[in-house]
Parts: C-alpha cells; sequence; structure tokens
C-alpha cells in the first residue's frame, strides 16, 4: 500500500502525456504508471546498419511478432486486420509516421449529415482550441490555407516535397484533385528542444534524432518538470472499486514482478482502444461482474481500426527511395460523403515515399518482380529508389459485433487475460478500399508510373484502435458523457483512443490528445464538484 | 565464421553448406554489376550470425529444398524453383535472411550508389519541392462541409 495520490495515469502514450501535463498545473500529486520503458533513441534502428532488418523484428509494429518484455499478447485471429502499437514511455506515437490531420466538422456530426453512426456529444468547435493547444505542444508542420480545412496556423514550415511529392503533386493537379501538404508532427526547424528533421526516412520506427513528436520527447519532460511522477515497468492489472462504487486504486506489477495497490482519488485510463477496454473487463467485482464502467454493456464494443489500402507506384526514374519523413503530401478529394459512390463516409490519402534497399528486394521478391539469379540484379535496379507509395485511410464505422474481450485461455507474462479481438471489415469499407485502389492507381498512372502494386486492406496495418468505451450523453448508449467521466463510476475517466464515436478518416493521434486536453480542461474547471 | 561460431552455431555443417548453396542460386555475383554473390564469404557469415534466432525455420525451410550438394548447377535452380512454388511461407524466411545481410553489404550499397552508413547520424538531403504548384489548389472553394 502506498500514499494516496491524486490522480493515477494508466498509460505514458499520445493521451496519458497529454492529460498529465494539463492537470500538472494544478499541482495534485500525479502518478502515471507505464508498462513499459523510456525509449532509448541511440537504440533506433536507423542508428545502425541493420536498420531495414530491425524495423521488423524489435521495432516492427505487432506485439506479438515483436514480443518485447513490455508487450502484452493479443488474440487478433479472427481479425483481418492485425493490431500495430508499441509500449513505453510514448506509446503508439514512437512508432507512428507522425501524420497529424484534424477531424473535419462532419466528422462529428455523421448522423445528423450522412445518417449513419452516431454524431458525438461535442463537436469541431468545442475541440478547435484543444487541436491548437496540442499542436504547439507536439510542434507541428504544415502549411496554412488547405480549402480542406477551417483555418489553422501550423508552428513550422511543411516537410519537402521532394522528386516524389512534387511528380504525385502535379499528378493530382492534372486529374483536379485536392492535394495539400501533410500536418505533420515532424519538426521542420529547431522547436522546443528538438534537433530539425534530416530526412532519415524512418519515422515510423523511431525518430533518432528527436525531429519527430513523440511523447517522450515532447510532452513528457514538461510534465516531469512540472511535478507529474511517471514509473515505467508497471503493468496494470485491474481498477478496484470501494463500497460507494468508485475508483479506490489500481493493482499492478512493478518491474520486479512484486504485486503493489496504488489508492487514488482519481483514475484516469490511457491505455488505447484495446487496453482500456481489457484493464475494465479485468476489473470485476461483486457489483461490477461485468467489468468496471460497464453497465452500458458496451466496454469492447464497436472496435473500429482504419481499414488501409496501400498504392505503390514503379516509375522509370529515381525518385527520393527511403530519404525524407514518412509524411509528404495529402489529398482529401474523396473526404467528404458523395452520394454518387456506393459507399458513405470517405477516405483520406496520403503519400509516404519509398523504401530502402532490403524493403525493396523483399516487395519485388514477394510479388514476382525480382527473381532469384541471374536476372535478380537487372530487376532489382528497375525498382530501387523508383518506388514511391501512398495509402487510402478509410474511415470504418462503428459495429457492435467488431468487440475487444477477454481470452478465455491467453494471459500475458503476469498472468493477466489478453484481449481478444474479433473484427469484420464492413462492406462499406471493402468498397470504399476498392474506390481508394482505383483511384490511386488512377494517380500512380498519371505520375507516370509503368507499373502498379496494391494492397487491401494492409493486414499489419492496425495502427488506430478506437470506439471500445466511446462517449456520450446516454448512459445506455456510451460508456463516459461528455467530457471523458464514467457515467458509472464517478471518479474515472477515459481520454485515449476508446472514446471516438466514429473514426473519420484520417490518423487519431492530434483528435485524441485534443480530446486528453480537452477532458483535462474540464477536471480543472469542475474540481470543486468533480465528483457530483 | 571463426571457429567458435562453427562449433557452437545451431545449422549443422550441411545445412550451412546448404544455405550457401541457396543463397548463391538466390542471389548470384554479378560481374556487369560488380556485386559480389550472397554466399560471398563476409556476407554469409553476417547470415550465419543473423539466423540464430530463426534457426529452426531456417533449417526447416533447407530441409524442404531437399538436399542440392549432389545436384549440377541447373538441378540445383531447378530444386529451388520447386520450393519457391510448393513452399513460399518457407521460401519467404530465406528470402528475408538473405536479403537482409546481402543488401547491407558495404560493396553492395555502394554498387547502388548508396553510401554504405546507417541513416543517422547524417541524415540526408531532399529537394523542397515547387511550392507554386499548391496554386491551383488554394483557388479552390472549400471541401469541408460545415456540420450542424
Amino acid at each position: 500500500m502506498q500514499d494516496t495520490v491524486d490522480v493515477l495515469i494508466i498509460g505514458a502514450g499520445a493521451s496519458g502525456a497529454a492529460v498529465a501535463w494539463s492537470l500538472a498545473e494544478t499541482r495534485m500529486r500525479i502518478v502515471c504508471l507505464e508498462q513499459g520503458e523510456w525509449p532509448n533513441p541511440a537504440r533506433y534502428p536507423s542508428t545502425g546498419m541493420d536498420w531495414e532488418a530491425r524495423a521488423m523484428t524489435e521495432f516492427g509494429f505487432n506485439p506479438n511478432r515483436r514480443a518485447n518484455s513490455a508487450d502484452y499478447p493479443i488474440n487478433e485471429d479472427n481479425s483481418p486486420i492485425k493490431i500495430a502499437n508499441y509500449n513505453g514511455v510514448g506509446g503508439g506515437t514512437v512508432l507512428y509516421a507522425g501524420h497529424f490531420p484534424r477531424f473535419h466538422p462532419s466528422d462529428f456530426r455523421v448522423r445528423s449529415l450522412d445518417g449513419v453512426a452516431d454524431d458525438w456529444p461535442i463537436d469541431y468547435a468545442t475541440l478547435a482550441p484543444y487541436y491548437g493547444e496540442n499542436d504547439r505542444m507536439m510542434g507541428i508542420s504544415g502549411l496554412a490555407g488547405d480549402p480542406a480545412y477551417p483555418p489553422k496556423m501550423p508552428m513550422m514550415p511543411p516537410v519537402p516535397l521532394g522528386k516524389a511529392g512534387t511528380k504525385l503533386a502535379k499528378a493530382f493537379n492534372a486529374l483536379g484533385w485536392h492535394w495539400w501538404p501533410s500536418d505533420s508532427a515532424v519538426a521542420t526547424t529547431d522547436y522546443d528542444g528538438r534537433a530539425k528533421c534530416i530526412n532519415l526516412g524512418h519515422c515510423l520506427h523511431g525518430c533518432a534524432q528527436g525531429a519527430k513528436a513523440s511523447t517522450d520527447v515532447t510532452y513528457w519532460p514538461h510534465a516531469i518538470r512540472a511535478g507529474v511522477e511517471l514509473r515505467t515497468r508497471c503493468r496494470v492489472r485491474e481498477i478496484a472499486t470501494d463500497g460507494q462504487g468508485r475508483a479506490s486504486g489500481v493493482v499492478y506489477y512493478d518491474r520486479d514482478g512484486k504485486e503493489c495497490f496504488q489508492a487514488a482519488e482519481v483514475v484516469i485510463l490511457a491505455c488505447n482502444g484495446i487496453g482500456t477496454p481489457r484493464i475494465l473487463l479485468n476489473s470485476t467485482s461483486a457489483r461490477f461482474p461485468n467489468g468496471l464502467a460497464n453497465t452500458s454493456g458496451l466496454v469492447g464494443k464497436n472496435l473500429m481500426f482504419h481499414p488501409y489500402a496501400a498504392i505503390n507506384g514503379i516509375f522509370e526514374e529515381p525518385l527520393d527511395g527511403h530519404r525524407g519523413p514518412s509524411n509528404c503530401i495529402w489529398s482529401q478529394e474523396f473526404y467528404e460523403t458523395d452520394p454518387k459512390r456506393d459507399f458513405v463516409r470517405g477516405y483520406t490519402f496520403e503519400i509516404s515515399r519509398g523504401r530502402g534497399p532490403l524493403v525493396t528486394a523483399l516487395t519485388g521478391m514477394s510479388t514476382g518482380r525480382i527473381p532469384w539469379g541471374e536476372d535478380h540484379h537487372r530487376a532489382f535496379r528497375r525498382m530501387f529508389d523508383r518506388i514511391t507509395s501512398m495509402v487510402a485511410i478509410c474511415e470504418d464505422l462503428p459495429e457492435m459485433h467488431n468487440t475487444v474481450t477477454l481470452d478465455p485461455v491467453l494471459k500475458d507474462a503476469h498472468g493477466i487475460p489478453a484481449p481478444k479481438l474479433d473484427y469484420t471489415l464492413s462492406e462499406n469499407s471493402r468498397r470504399m478500399l476498392n474506390h481508394g485502389i482505383e483511384r490511386g492507381t488512377e494517380v500512380m498512372k498519371a505520375a507516370g508510373a509503368y507499373d502498379v502494386i496494391t494492397q487491401a486492406p494492409i493486414e499489419f496495418g492496425g495502427w488506430h484502435l478506437m470506439g471500445t468505451a466511446r462517449m456520450g450523453t446516454d448512459p445506455d448508449r456510451s460508456v463516459v458523457n461528455e467530457w471523458g467521466r464514467s457515467h458509472d463510476v464517478k471518479n474515472l475517466f477515459i481520454v485515449d483512443g476508446s472514446l471516438f464515436v466514429t473514426s473519420a478518416g484520417v490518423n487519431p493521434t492530434s483528435t485524441i490528445q485534443a480530446l486528453a486536453l480537452y477532458v483535462a480542461d474540464n477536471i480543472k474547471k469542475r474540481l470543486a464538484n468533480l465528483f457530483d | 565464421m571463426t571457429d567458435q561460431i562453427a562449433k557452437d552455431h545451431p545449422l549443422s555443417p550441411d545445412a550451412r553448406e546448404q544455405l550457401r548453396i541457396v543463397a548463391g542460386i538466390m542471389i548470384p555475383a554479378s560481374e556487369e554489376f560488380g556485386v559480389p554473390g550472397a554466399d560471398d564469404e563476409h556476407i554469409f557469415g553476417d547470415m550465419l550470425r543473423t539466423l540464430v534466432p530463426i534457426a529452426a525455420m531456417v533449417s526447416a525451410a533447407l530441409a524442404a529444398i531437399g538436399p542440392l550438394e549432389p545436384l549440377d548447377q541447373a538441378a540445383r535452380c531447378a530444386a529451388c524453383e520447386r520450393f519457391q512454388a510448393s513452399a513460399p511461407t518457407m521460401a519467404a524466411v530465406l528470402v528475408a535472411l538473405v536479403a537482409q545481410c546481402y543488401y547491407r553489404d558495404a560493396r553492395v550499397m555502394r554498387a547502388l550508389g548508396m553510401e554504405p552508413r546507417p541513416p543517422f547520424p547524417k541524415g540526408f538531403e531532399v529537394e523542397q519541392g515547387d511550392w507554386s504548384l499548391l496554386d491551383r489548389v488554394r483557388a479552390r472553394p472549400k471541401l469541408y462541409r460545415d456540420a450542424p
């Protein structure tokens, strides 16, 4: 038993860092428990000659394959999309590309505008100031004036177009389609202690330069200076409750495997759309036999990914290859619902540049384009430095049958039941993916690609984990209220992607963090009567 | 390969020889492109060190090909072709191993016009591009919908 803390945050990733920093100004005693370690940038793959290979092993996306000691297993056999995450300080921001789009105003009103899913209990205008604050804390590059968005002001100039971006920008122009430099969490100038990007081309596997805004180098140094305590290698098993049905603290295992209890006045979950329902479902008691905060039965329901389509063009001339940030330009030509299409909602194209020699070889050899034997070298040179890639990131609509539950057999190293996914790709998503492949191929051909390789969905592309503890004003149809507090447990809050009512067709980190700041602000404003 | 590696290595001597033959068939040396084959001593040594954590999978894949040593070159290539067609998952294990060691060899990287170094700390140059390409997009009306 340790002294009671005022606020206990579980998870030190995108949202946990943001909420910790924001609440630090209250001078409350705040502790964050993180199951992983601080990442060591000197160990990131781009520092060694085996940079491409290590990106597929210890710095790979999938926790089941990576199987680091901080990872927990996930039964994903019944999902065509496999999980991508990172367990450590910074969470998923350590291994994300750094695309930093906001939601559109229409994303908060999908029922009202398009007759599907549900509206959010908040709107774009509510989140706008928190998007701005988060942009400043994370340090966002981009260019003002995008006609696809309400006005916003990036902190730094955009990432470079490069040869690939120039070629595709011209193609988008030729087709009369929208494009714009991506809002990017990659610093293009020195910013808040971060050195500017030097085009390592390895954003997705940890930025050794520190130019990419992972929260271990953005929010956390500020939060810790402001007094927040961050304990690493502490894996939470469950949230305990008292006789009044309030959260009393958490049971966790420390780095030595010792079971500990940390009492807290307020508990905040920031463990992503898989980890958060896992902890809630593991937190059963006589009062909460179906898991904590689960009177609605919606904990773990409505799991959303973003199904991705990959479109890779091969060109005659050398482009940027593996050089340059993973962000470049995007297109939202097909973002808003168009009744002429055979699907509702839409997607974003994101151009992600090329790949290094090993991934080029594996791409070519796995698709029959680079043979074994004498012709290997000639075929390899037809592809090396000549591939540029883009993805269509598709909005996934919530469906009750897409779930996170507890696996009856699988457990992590501490014996805690592991999450089990059941997920089916919807017909709407399939149509959207097909549209993305067709239009994406059209862009690549317009840009001069002589060959196009496509894949949909990207199997190991479950980067975005959303919807499994959604927010709303109706306790029967949501897990938390419109400012992130559990309907059932008045001192329990959620700030991660679990909150999402719908997924939009963009990367979620910017919105996850804006929501975390918004929830933190609501806590601060209501401190006198927070539990009423 | 040092004697110590040879002694403690999880692959048997026959399996190591088999792997070297497969590597040379997969990526042979080329005078035209000025590169060694994947069966080059230095690259093969890297391969033997790299494969240790996946030695069981590599052994299984090599066994699935059948013995190559007694065969002539044409028969070896034919056996490898049959293996690729009949056991693509196992073939992918060998491809990943051979390709990762081959394409980080300094001689191979130089032949591709690369500096033989990791990306960090020197980084790379990427051209900024011509932002006037955006003029046409800037002229468009707003694309986003207002929400009630």
